[in-house]
């Protein structure tokens, strides 16, 4: 992953944007953060928000023309939040307000500021918090005159423009009234105020400027002519304030300001001899959009103050701040319990992902996120600009991998699974008896064999009754355990397998009935043709008695996360489904279906967020769930979750037991039935010589401890090992108190520890447990 | 016969060799892993060297161990 993929990847996340309010403020405010601090009472830390970037807080906070409004999106649902009128609570909450202080200069410039309206005041006040020394000259009796005439006191109280002009003071800021500047080189003539200063801004506000025409240019319009972004003049001292924009204008005080602060910017650059155009990083947010899901929200109505000439109290403000809602994409954090689960979102945790492949030396705080994610495609699938962390996480992995970094315990014992779905133990390919070769090539996959041997056994019977030519039966690994763990080099051994057994059968198409086999055929192996087994079985139906006493039942449909783009199969289970009089239920669209905690193998890498992931899907209907992938539904089943399989409403349980209430068969009893299924099949249909293994040891493993060997992927044919090997070497541990028997032994990555008790039935297990490291008596 | 699970893990004061026939005693082992050696002190049988690790040791210090050297 290197650094310009990830800028992609991240510059594609747009949680990061400015909302909406903050984007059209000509000062960027950040209304959410300040609206989010006074929603919770804290009146501090909003007005430290607004004052750090607005000059005169209390006079602004009156009479702000607030453009934010226009553009909040709580304007689609109730009403845009009212936050100039939260503004001026706030200020007056805050007063009196605090003192800003000048940075201290070492060569301080002379600046000659001319006018002392909203603008020129401010290029004061900027420049001189930047430590220079500032004189502003204003032809009226007093700086603001106008803002005094053309607002009432109601509005704008005297002793909000006092306290503003007290801080401007305080900066050293000086004000000379009654001093009006003229064209040419007289005492008070620009030219002078030129050759005296460093920088000169002139902030006129309205009214024509044809006194200075002679020193720089005007505009058609008689007035000065500026460059609306760096506010430079034709004289490369001079800067202009206050006009903004041609005559008929409407007149905007937060406007006026942005012009005053454009003013200082520049000349500030201009003492540095830095450029005037290059824009800083806010401007070139500008027109960025944030994401809002406004449908989320329900319409709420604006705060009405009790006292309309008074305002918003502050319980009335603190109440209409609670409007805003805020402002936030997490579009795909919202739907993954993975990314909820580790407070991100995209832009953060690729940066996180790649600064943890970057790392030499030190610890990889983020190997356990990257192994969290299920790859499911849900995040891409709700992101507005369809970034998909699947991909960065499973690319991060293979890097991993093949740097020797990623942790042997996340995915070792999942790999090893894998290893014995895919030996001769479990696996084979046959031709139907009677055919040298295969119209058609059946593939369960490992999890429907390991789930529910029997279905495999009847829906291969079904393919051989209804179809001609010949029906091979092809019992493997579709490699998606290497794949979701980033092990290219064993996946691409898996498909070099899969496909040499293809060949050998005469490259049949394949029929799947996992979800995730198809769509690792689609993906991985584009020359087999593959299909799925639900639409072929919308054509050629059930077997005849199929799907006895499942009429009636009200069922809530769970599409695997692998299949969420695959509408022909979501159409078909639906079909197939209803042909049994079953009542469906959606839990969401089919787009929008969940993992169930097994893709990608985060069940193993992170057990926390996996049982997160299916607990929340869940929770989702009270309804029994339906599903056509054998591990969402003992997924479900692990979690207490009634979850019944398509199958098994077509071929329900001939003991009439009930099928949504099937426990999961654990890792021990997945192993069993796919070992057991070879041995009946090859037998059964084949004919060939089979022998049930022998029972190495008769172990007696109560529930719960069977519950915690499962919860620590330990597996009874390890503890069974453990025991046989003890018993047999006579090198096991006796506690004299209990009479337990205690013995180990190192299987592969891991060793097993096991404290049985051997009863008249056989060891009866009371502990297990294992660990990755090796102890041993120094020689 | 205990049938039910039994919660209180073994006092290795308790222990003994069956093969040797010797109480375990504490003494020095090497644990390792990813190319990791520690020293530590386990109960082990002093003829034959049998180690001992407790449920507790194994799910707790070693596990914590093997994860902070897993993402080194
Ligand atoms: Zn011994």
């Amino acid at each position: 992953m290197d650094s310009d993929h990830v800028r992609t990847l991240e510059a594609r996340c747009v949680e990061e944007h400015p909302p909406a309010c903050q984007n059209a403020c000509p000062l960027h405010v950040d209304a959410r953060g300040m609206l989010g601090k006074i929603g919770t009472g804290d009146v501090a830390g909003a007005f430290a928000l607004y004052a750090r970037v607005v000059p005169f807080p209390a006079i602004i906070g009156h009479i702000c023309d607030h453009p934010c409004e226009t553009v909040c999106r709580r304007g689609e649902a109730g009403g845009p939040v009212r936050i100039a009128a939260v503004e001026r609570t706030l200020v007056e909450e805050a007063y009196p307000s605090p003192r800003p202080t000048a940075r201290r200069q070492t060569k301080p410039r002379r600046i000659a500021i001319v006018g002392a309206g909203l603008s020129g005041l401010t290029a004061a006040a900027d420049l001189a918090r930047k430590g220079h020394r500032v004189t502003v000259f204003e032809a009226d009796a007093h700086p603001l005159e106008r803002l005094r005439h053309d607002y009432p006191e109601d509005r704008l109280p005297p002793s909000a423009i006092a306290v503003d002009l007290g801080a401007l003071d305080s900066l050293g800021v000086v004000i000379q009234c009654r001093t009006r500047i003229t064209g040419g080189s007289g005492p008070r003539g620009l030219e002078t105020l030129i050759d005296t200063h460093d920088a000169v801004v002139l902030a006129l506000g309205p009214g024509v400027a044809q006194d200075f025409a002679p020193t720089i240019h005007l505009a058609d319009n008689g007035r000065i002519a500026i460059d609306s972004q760096s506010r430079a003049t034709s004289h490369p001292k001079v800067f202009g304030g206050g006009f903004h924009g041609a005559l008929g204008e409407n007149y905007s005080p937060i406007g006026s300001v942005r012009d005053g602060r454009r003013a200082a910017t520049s000349i500030d650059r201009f003492l540095q001899g830095a450029s005037l155009t290059a824009t800083d990083a806010r401007e070139e947010a500008e027109g960025s959009c944030l994401y809002v899901n406004i449908t989320s929200h329900a319409p709420v109505p604006p705060t009405e103050p009790s006292n309309p000439k008074a305002g918003y109290t502050l319980d009335e403000a603190m109440a209409e701040a609670d409007r805003c809602f805020p402002c936030h994409c997490l579009e795909c954090t919202k739907a993954c319990a993975f990314l909820s689960h580790y407070r991100t979102y995209p832009k953060r945790a690729v940066r996180e992902i790649h600064n943890n492949l970057s790392i030499i030396m030190g610890n990889r705080k983020a190997n356990r996120m990257i192994d969290s994610c299920t790859l499911c495609g849900l995040c891409e699938t709700v992101c507005p600009t369809d970034l998909a962390m699947g991909d960065v996480c499973l690319q991060a992995r293979q890097e991993m991998v093949a740097s020797g970094h990623m942790p042997a315990s996340h995915h070792d014992f999942a790999l090893r699974d894998m290893a014995d779905s895919r030996s001769e133990r479990s696996a084979f390919a046959r031709h139907q008896p009677g055919f040298d070769q295969s119209t058609l090539v059946f593939f369960p996959g490992c999890q429907l064999a390991a789930s529910s041997p029997g279905h495999v056994e009847r829906l291969y019977a079904h393919l051989r009754d209804r179809m001609k030519g010949g029906i091979g039966l092809m019992v493997d690994c579709c490699g998606a355990p290497a794949h979701w763990a980033g092990q290219t080099d064993l996946h691409g051994e898996v498909r070099a397998h899969l496909h040499r057994t293809w060949t050998s059968l005469g490259e049949p198409e394949i029929v799947t009935a996992c979800a995730s086999c198809l769509s690792m055929f689609r993906a991985h192996m584009p020359e087999i043709p593959v299909r799925s087994l639900w639409p072929l079985l919308t054509e050629i139906g059930w077997p005849k008695g199929a799907g006895q006493g499942s009429a009636g039942k009200t069922l809530a449909i769970h599409d695997p996360c692998v299949g969420r783009h695959e509408t022909e199969v979501q159409r078909a289970v639906r079909t197939l489904a209803r042909g049994f009089d079953v009542t469906l239920e959606e839990i969401s669209s089919p787009e929008l279906t969940t993992c169930c905690g097994f893709g990608g193998l985060v069940s193993f890498a992170n057990p926390e967020v996996a049982n997160a992931i299916v607990d929340q899907r869940a929770a989702e209907r009270s309804e029994d769930y339906l599903t056509y992938c054998a591990m969402c539904r003992d997924n479900f089943a692990r979690r207490g979750k009634r979850a019944t399989h398509l199958l098994d409403l077509a071929f329900p349980p001939t003991d009439g037991s009930d099928p949504a209430a099937r426990p999961d068969p654990g890792f021990s009893g997945r192993r069993d039935s796919r070992t057991r299924l070879r041995i009946h099949l090859l037998r059964d249909i084949w004919e060939e010589d089979m022998t049930d293994p022998e029972p190495a040891w008769t172990v007696i493993i109560p529930d719960a401890i069977r519950a915690e060997m499962e919860r620590k992927l330990i597996l009874v044919d390890e503890v069974t090992a453990v025991i046989a090997a003890a018993e047999t070497s006579g090198q096991k541990i006796k506690d004299a108190k209990t009479g337990h028997v205690i013995a180990t032994l190192r299987t592969g990555p891991v060793t097993t520890w096991v404290e049985y008790e051997n009863t008249a039935e056989g060891a009866l297990v009371h502990r297990a447990y294992g660990h990755r490291m090796t102890v041993e008596v120094p020689s | 016969m205990t049938t039910s699970t039994d919660p209180t893990p073994p006092n290795p004061e308790d222990l003994i060799c069956a093969k040797c026939d010797t109480p375990l005693r504490i003494g020095k082992v090497l644990a390792s892993y990813m190319g990791q050696t520690f020293p530590v002190d386990l109960p082990l049988c002093p003829t034959c060297g049998f180690v001992y690790v407790s449920e507790d040791l194994a799910e707790g210090r070693m596990l914590k161990v093997e994860q902070a050297l897993e993402d080194k």
